[in-house]
């Protein structure tokens, strides 16, 4: 199993080579095998014996992060939905795209989208899903961008991105907590612990992470907003990522947790109320767009979120309704986004206002699209698949479970309303695809191009997936048994496959919602000039888009301001935030945690000598902050050294003091020839509100210091080393003099790197000087 | 014999104590006087004086801690002293303290 993720690749590294003959072979042309190789191996794995494949590969076990490859019902499905569309969006695409495009690029971003997308549904090892997960959102970021120098595709890709890869970051935020809780990193063995995980307080941060990133990649209300931007992008990759792929990864997400979630109560109510609110959302908002591409991008969201709905409503029926209409949903869009593609193409416009009576200049296309947009509007036909799915979602949202609570049973009242409510603008916006583009007064002098009829290469695709679409209308019970039961199961946990049956009788109430859909549908369809207006309403301001932008630009402008703030490039702020913050930081740890620790044992006797000194390096420091007069305040500071050194001299440390002396005349002279060149030191202004900050900080700073110093006194754990120190210095040292054996022997690595720093300092004054002669010579 | 290094002891205490105590109020006046000024001048002086009077507390702290290690430090105060003073005066003098051109 592990070659259909490497092979795609593999193949991705050679499609740059292979590119370099595209004006004698079409670079699609390699690439078409490929999925095709997957399909024909995949497709062997159909059969009612069918059983869970487990394949493993090492990667990081000492992380348990391995290739664990896991082939369910759910998988397969997934698989030969990525292969089979792949291989025919590539046949396509070999028409669609010019030999003068970058065909290099094209087909290496779409090949590691497919062995991205296939490793998302093969893998049973979380973060193995998750690294093939970004794959998927980073190569449809390059596809959305494929036409970079447009700036609607940036703007698509970008915008594609920052949300999913959002969603995908807070999956992962969910595959930890999950591979925490249960010890393990393979799925199936999470949903073995299922209930550790219900009875786990995280239960509905993982819920709600997971959900996020099924949701941002399926494109569910709110977060749906990326895939009509994503529609830049070259027709087969809107086809295939944009309907087939890509977006039902989130559906497959939720399928996949679903025997662990599904048992929460806020599942239902969350995934139902997200994909209901969708189906709707999605559908009236179609109805408005102009663009065919743009329809079709609002109608996968609408049908994403019927899907997502069903998966949500957890009853036997709902899921396997869930299944069928993910198989039919590929099999429609799929090849009505190639219907766009092809108007597209052979018109040069997507604009359905420009569009009109195409039906006598494209009759093939218009057949296909015929069957398209009705199986998607659900309309009764017997040869249409889109019908059985439809009138399953409807039974599947009349027969909720009842055992639930108040908020819940009330969803189950409203849920079919709304279904029904979905349906009809869904009709409405197939029927207006359809009678849009190809009936109508003909507008062929509009049309940037004379329309003809597609190449058959072209049309070859969308003659397959139509071809699906018919198949299984007629024989709907075709794929039950054999494939979609056991997709089924993989979700539910019981192998369920209803007999579809066309004809119900009247009774059916799931029937007559189908009957009041097209009724309703019909008249709103025709009457559709009147309704313009009231079209034009909603969202108006309400549109998600601003908030995005607005969330967008806004997050630019506040984080500079807020940068701004705090980064104005004056160090006077900059030192009054560090040391303020560490002020205010260690005294909360300290008094947080008892750390003041003040007595007064072991302390040594005070003499007069000492007071007397402290007392006058007191007097002098104060009076250096005072000083008004540039030497005044060097000789004051001078005044402060020398006390040190007299200290020093009391605490019986003749080397100090004796450093320390001359240290301090050097910096004194230091200061002094420094100051000469500067300027006059004068008197900053400045508001009482700032010089009572500045006191508070520095006040607070000393204190903290203070009390530091007091506690590490008081608070003495064991006893010092210096005892060895007296004890061997002359014996290991042979010298008396224990400052010095301890500077040259005992601890003599230290002094190496302070002569080194002095040596450095020494050099860089040099160096300073040396260049600032050298400036002021040019 | 041993009274008579007793008393001398005392009188080398109660000495010692006067003088610390004398050279600590020349210490806080000479401090007025740099904080003062008015000149540079003045304050210049005063830190010479306050460098002697440094000299003598250190002696006087070898004295009371009984240790001949401080007087590398009454000798280097007293050269310290020299040349501070110098760079000072040479500093409020011309302004330079090394002159750029030794001619």
């Amino acid at each position: 199993m592990i070659f259909a993720v490497l092979l795609p690749l593999l193949i991705a590294c050679l499609i740059p080579f292979l590119s370099k003959v595209k004006h004698k072979i079409h670079t699609g042309i390699f690439v078409f095998f490929i999925p095709l190789i997957i399909f024909l191996y995949f497709i062997q794995f159909i059969g009612t014996n069918f059983s869970p494949v487990r394949q493993t590969y090492q990667w990081i076990p000492s992380l348990s992060i391995n290739f664990d490859f896991y082939l369910d019902g759910l998988s397969l499905l997934f698989v030969l939905l990525i292969s089979g569309i792949g291989a025919l969006v590539v046949l396509y695409s070999i028409y669609y795209l010019d030999k003068t495009e970058q065909l290099g690029h094209f087909y290496v971003y779409l090949i590691l989208f497919m062995a991205g997308m296939l490793g998302v549904v093969l893998s049973d090892n979380v973060f193995v899903m998750y690294t093939f997960w970004e794959l998927t959102s980073i190569s449809s970021f390059l596809l959305i961008g494929y036409w970079h120098f447009n700036e609607r595709s940036r703007y698509g890709a970008l915008k594609s991105m920052l949300i999913t890869i959002f969603g995908g970051l807070s999956m992962f935020g969910g595959f930890i907590l999950l591979s925490v809780i249960t010890d393990t990193t393979s799925i199936q063995a999470m949903i073995e612990q299922k209930s550790v995980i219900l009875n786990s307080p995280y239960l509905p941060l993982i819920l709600v992470f997971i959900l996020l990133g099924a949701f941002t990649k399926s494109a569910q209300f709110p977060f749906h907003i990326w895939l009509p931007d994503a529609m830049e992008a070259p027709t087969p990759v809107s086809a295939y990522l944009h309907s087939a792929t890509m977006v039902k990864a989130g559906l497959f997400l939720v399928a996949r947790f679903s025997p662990i979630l599904a048992d929460y109560e806020w599942f239902f109510i969350i995934v139902s109320i997200a994909g209901i609110v969708t189906l709707c959302w999605g559908s009236y908002m179609a109805v408005k767009q102009t663009d065919l591409k743009a329809i079709l991008a609002f109608s996968t969201i609408s049908q994403l979120g019927m899907i997502m709905a069903m998966l949500g409503f957890g009853t036997k029926v709902a899921v396997f309704a869930a299944v069928f209409h993910i198989l039919n949903h590929a099999t429609f869009k799929g090849s009505l986004f190639m219907v766009a593609g092809i108007v597209d193409h052979e018109t040069g416009t997507r604009d359905i206002r420009k569009l009109g009576g195409l039906l006598t200049f494209m009759p093939i296309t218009a057949t296909l699209a015929f069957f398209g947009t009705f199986s998607m509007a659900g309309v009764p036909f017997p040869f249409l698949n889109g019908f059985y799915s439809k009138e399953l979602f409807f039974q599947s949202s009349l027969g909720l479970n009842e055992n639930v609570g108040s908020f819940a049973s009330f969803l189950i009242d409203i849920i079919p309303v709304l279904a029904v409510f979905g349906s009809i603008f869904t009709f409405v916006y197939s029927m207006y695809f359809f009678f849009g583009v190809f009936s109508g007064r003909k507008k062929e002098k509009q049309l940037p191009k004379k329309p003809h009829e597609a190449p058959i290469g072209m049309l070859l695709s969308p003659i397959i997936l139509v071809g699906l679409v018919i198949i299984i209308g007629l024989f709907p019970n075709l794929v039950n048994g054999s494939f979609l039961a056991h997709t089924a199961e993989a979700i539910s946990g019981e192998a369920f496959h209803p007999h579809i049956v066309y004809w119900h009788g009247w009774k059916k109430p799931a029937f007559i919602m189908s009957l009041i859909v097209v009724v309703l549908g019909t008249l709103l369809v025709l009457t559709r000039k009147k309704w313009n207006a009231v079209y034009r309403i909603l969202p108006g301001k309400l549109s998600l888009n601003k908030t995005y932008d607005v969330i967008v630009d806004k997050l630019d402008v506040y984080s500079n301001q807020v940068t701004n703030f705090y980064m104005n490039g004056s160090l006077r702020l900059y030192v009054a935030l560090i040391l303020g913050t560490t002020a205010i930081v260690t005294f909360t740890f300290m008094l947080l945690t008892g750390g003041f620790t003040i007595g007064f044992d072991n302390l040594a006797d005070i003499t007069p000598i000492e007071i007397s000194v402290v007392v006058v390096m007191m007097v002098a420091a104060l009076a250096t902050i005072f000083a008004k007069h540039n030497v005044a305040a060097i000789l004051v500071l001078g005044v402060v050294g020398y006390g040190i050194s007299i200290l020093f001299v009391i605490y019986r440390a003749p080397d100090l003091a004796l450093t320390q002396l001359i240290i301090e005349t050097v910096t004194v002279a230091l200061f002094l020839l420094c100051f000469f060149h500067l300027p006059k030191m004068q008197v900053r202004k400045e508001s009482g509100k700032s010089k009572l900050i500045n006191a508070v900080i520095s006040v607070a700073f000393g204190a903290m210091m203070t009390l530091i110093g007091i506690s590490a006194h008081t608070s003495n754990w064991f006893d010092s080393i210096a005892e060895y120190f007296l004890k061997t210095s002359h014996k290991l040292g042979g010298g008396d003099n224990v400052v010095n054996v301890i500077l040259v022997d005992m601890r003599g690595l230290d002094t190496m790197f302070e002569i080194t720093v002095l040596g450095i300092a020494a050099l860089a004054i040099f160096g300073l000087i040396k260049i600032k002669r050298k400036k002021e010579a040019e | 014999m041993n009274e008579l290094l007793e008393l001398s002891k005392q009188i080398l205490d109660i000495a010692t104590k006067i003088s610390v105590v004398g050279i600590s109020i020349s210490l806080v006046l000479l401090l007025y006087r740099i904080i003062v000024g008015p000149s540079n001048a003045d304050r210049a002086v005063a830190l010479d004086t306050i460098g002697m009077g440094l000299m003598g507390l250190a002696a006087l702290l070898a004295i009371v801690l009984a240790s001949t290690n401080f007087n590398d430090v009454i000798l280097l105060i007293g050269i310290l002293l020299f040349i501070g003073t110098l760079a000072i005066a040479k500093f409020l003098e011309k302004g330079v303290i090394i002159d750029r051109d030794m001619e």
